[in-house]
């Protein structure tokens, strides 16, 4: 419990910091959520705010999956990328508090400037998808960081294909 | 930052106002028959000697020294020149009027000789020269001084390489200039960018922005005053203009979307160029900077970025995926029906106009590899320069003839340096950055 309460205190502080952007979305200049706000909603059985809580951001980024991966130089869904965002619309139509940032990233085999084009059509694949699932469109938003921010970090096929992503970052309205 | 900079932009002034002083009529054109083409071949480099320039007051000893250390490593650095190490040299210059003893340097078979001296004086560092064609028996031009406040020696140093450079190759120099670039340290997965210049031998750097955000490609403006580069600041991928001068930089209003990137300057320095996506569509648009008009110039779905302006601002190279993948492609400055000019196997980006009119340099992507590369106008007589796990984004010295790109290594450990290549693909050469960079945009001969 201890480490758990501590985990509170941080997504508590994040969500400050998300406040503090003057972005209703609040992922100003962040990337793969280092701008999360966190939800403190109040459930009864689970811990507010783990992954077990199902309207919790901490579920839909563990449980759902917050990312969908791409192919070398494609931008469209893969069946198990459709799989991820069915349940991502789920979440957020359930869950209509949030807003999201859809996140588009390339692998570093390419130009720097294609990149930020190609992010940028992952990320609108992926906002497409959700609007056609049902989420508002006013709800989400597009960035592309091009090949700017990998999450991993070998030259290989393995790390490309993690790197190949577009990452759906949840955040609470500022009406909430 | 802004105490640095405001520094920089001192000494800047001052270095223009003191090269004022330079002799006029110096720069003469020669006649003979010593000079040296730069052509795509391979050639012989040209095998000159440079004593130590001698130094003319007390003080003078160290600039004497360094000067002629950066004179020597601007010269050898092209590849055209050799140096014939000092240990070599018969004769010793110990005063700059005393006759040249041609026979001593005809013996170590330097066809070229430079001297030079130097003095310093309160604060101020003067620097002269003559040129010497060793087997002719006579000087190359007139001699020529250069004079600046002492921390800027090495412009000095950089102006005399110039003027060897020129006349020995009937072209422009290009060693007195400088080169706005991202400089970059962490790890890839968190990675920090912050823009800087230095000059382009990697010296005297400078920063322009701090590492709070992610900043990309810096162009030069074509007289240097001004940096155009994307800043996500906002959030947002967005084209920003920074005053070098005063270190201010302001938002460019992009039209037609939220994401604007890939800019570059018109010639005349009055247009940008750049990229804007909206949904999932990129596309080329041109900003009048005075009026703001804003002209859409591509209309397909396909990515269209990275233009660049012909140098006589009629035409532009750009990037489009139109085909199925990345190839060059040029159109009218006003837009309209672009024409294809890449053909060969790979994916072509990053496209750059050389200043001279005749070539276009570009990156090259093809089983796995990545080059830098040259091709003529139509497209045709490609020549591949480089080739890495990770080359891209070619920028041309100011003389046409020198290309400057960044390379990133392989792997966890990967980092991103930049590197120099001539034309011919003959030198290759790192630029000494204090640490990792990319993104180089070559300004005009100052």
């Amino acid at each position: 419990m201890k480490h758990l309460s501590k985990a509170l205190m941080m997504t508590a502080v994040l969500g400050l910091a998300a406040c503090t952007s003057g972005d209703r979305f609040g992922a100003n200049g962040g990337a793969d959520g280092y701008g999360a706000g966190a939800g403190a909603g109040a459930n009864g059985g689970v811990v507010p705010g783990s992954a077990n809580d199902p309207r919790s951001p901490a579920y839909f980024n563990q449980t759902i999956g917050d990312r969908v991966l791409f192919r070398v130089d494609q931008s469209s869904l893969t069946p198990e990328a459709q799989a991820t965002l069915d349940a991502q619309a789920g979440w957020l139509t359930t869950n209509s508090d949030y807003l999201a940032v859809i996140e588009g990233h390339a692998d570093e085999q390419g130009t720097r400037e294609y990149n930020i084009a190609l992010g940028a059509r992952r990320a609108n694949a992926t906002m497409e998808y959700l609007i056609s699932k049902g989420v508002a469109p006013n709800r989400l938003k597009i960035i592309s960081y091009g090949k700017e921010r990998p999450v991993e970090i070998c030259s290989e096929e393995a790390c490309y294909a993690k790197n190949r992503r577009a990452v759906t970052v949840i955040s609470m309205g500022l009406g909430s | 930052m802004k105490q640095v900079l405001a520094q920089a932009l001192a000494l800047g002034l001052a270095l223009v106002a003191a090269l004022g002083l330079a002799l006029p009529n110096a720069a003469q054109a020669q006649d003979g028959p010593l000079r040296i083409e730069i052509t795509e071949g391979t050639i012989e480099p040209m095998a000159y000697a440079v004593p130590s320039f001698v130094a003319e007051t007390p003080g003078a000893q160290q600039y004497a020294d360094q000067i002629t250390q950066v004179i020597a490593e601007d010269l050898t650095g092209t590849g055209l020149f050799r140096e014939i190490p000092r240990d070599a040299h018969i004769s010793r210059i110990t005063s700059f009027e005393s006759p040249v003893q041609f026979a001593d340097w005809k013996a170590i078979n330097a066809l070229v000789l430079l001297t030079g001296a130097v003095s310093e004086q309160d604060g101020r560092v003067t620097v002269k020269f003559r040129i010497w064609d060793v087997f002719a028996g006579n000087e190359l031009g007139e001699g020529m001084q250069f004079a600046a406040t002492s921390d800027g020696w090495r412009r000095l140093a950089h102006k005399v390489a110039d003027q060897v450079y020129s006349r020995l190759t009937g072209e422009s120099g290009y060693f007195d200039s400088r080169v706005v670039f991202v400089s970059e340290s962490g790890p890839k997965d968190q990675r920090a960018k912050r823009l800087a210049i230095m000059d382009y031998d990697g010296a005297n750097v400078q920063y322009l922005t701090d590492s709070r955000s992610i900043v990309l490609a810096p162009r030069f403006s074509p007289n240097g005053e001004r940096v155009l580069y994307t800043s996500y600041e906002s959030g947002e991928p967005r084209v920003h203009v920074l005053n070098v001068g005063a270190v201010q930089s302001q938002i460019m209003p992009a039209g037609g979307g939220v994401m604007s990137f890939a800019p570059r300057f018109s010639p005349d320095g009055n247009k940008v160029v750049y990229s804007v996506t909206s949904g999932s569509n990129t596309d080329i648009y041109m900003r009048d900077l005075a009026s703001g008009n804003t002209t859409q110039l591509t209309f397909t779905p396909a990515i269209e970025t990275a233009p660049s302006f012909s140098p006589d601002g009629s035409r532009i190279v750009f990037e489009s995926d139109r085909s199925g993948s990345q190839q060059l492609y040029i159109m009218p400055a006003s837009g309209g029906e672009p024409t294809r000019i890449s053909f060969g196997q790979g994916r072509y980006g990053t496209p750059v106009w050389s200043p001279r009119g005749d070539l276009i340099a570009f990156t090259k992507q093809n089983q796995g590899r990545f080059h830098i590369g040259v091709m003529r106008t139509d497209g045709s007589e490609e020549r591949l320069l480089t080739a890495s796990h990770l080359d891209e984004g070619p920028t041309w010295a100011p003389n046409g003839r020198v290309l400057m790109f960044s390379r990133e290594t392989q792997g966890a450990s990967g980092t991103s340096s930049l590197y120099s290549v001539d034309v011919a693909g003959r030198k290759l050469t790192r630029v000494r950055t204090p640490d990792g960079a990319s993104d180089p945009s070559w300004g005009p001969l100052q």
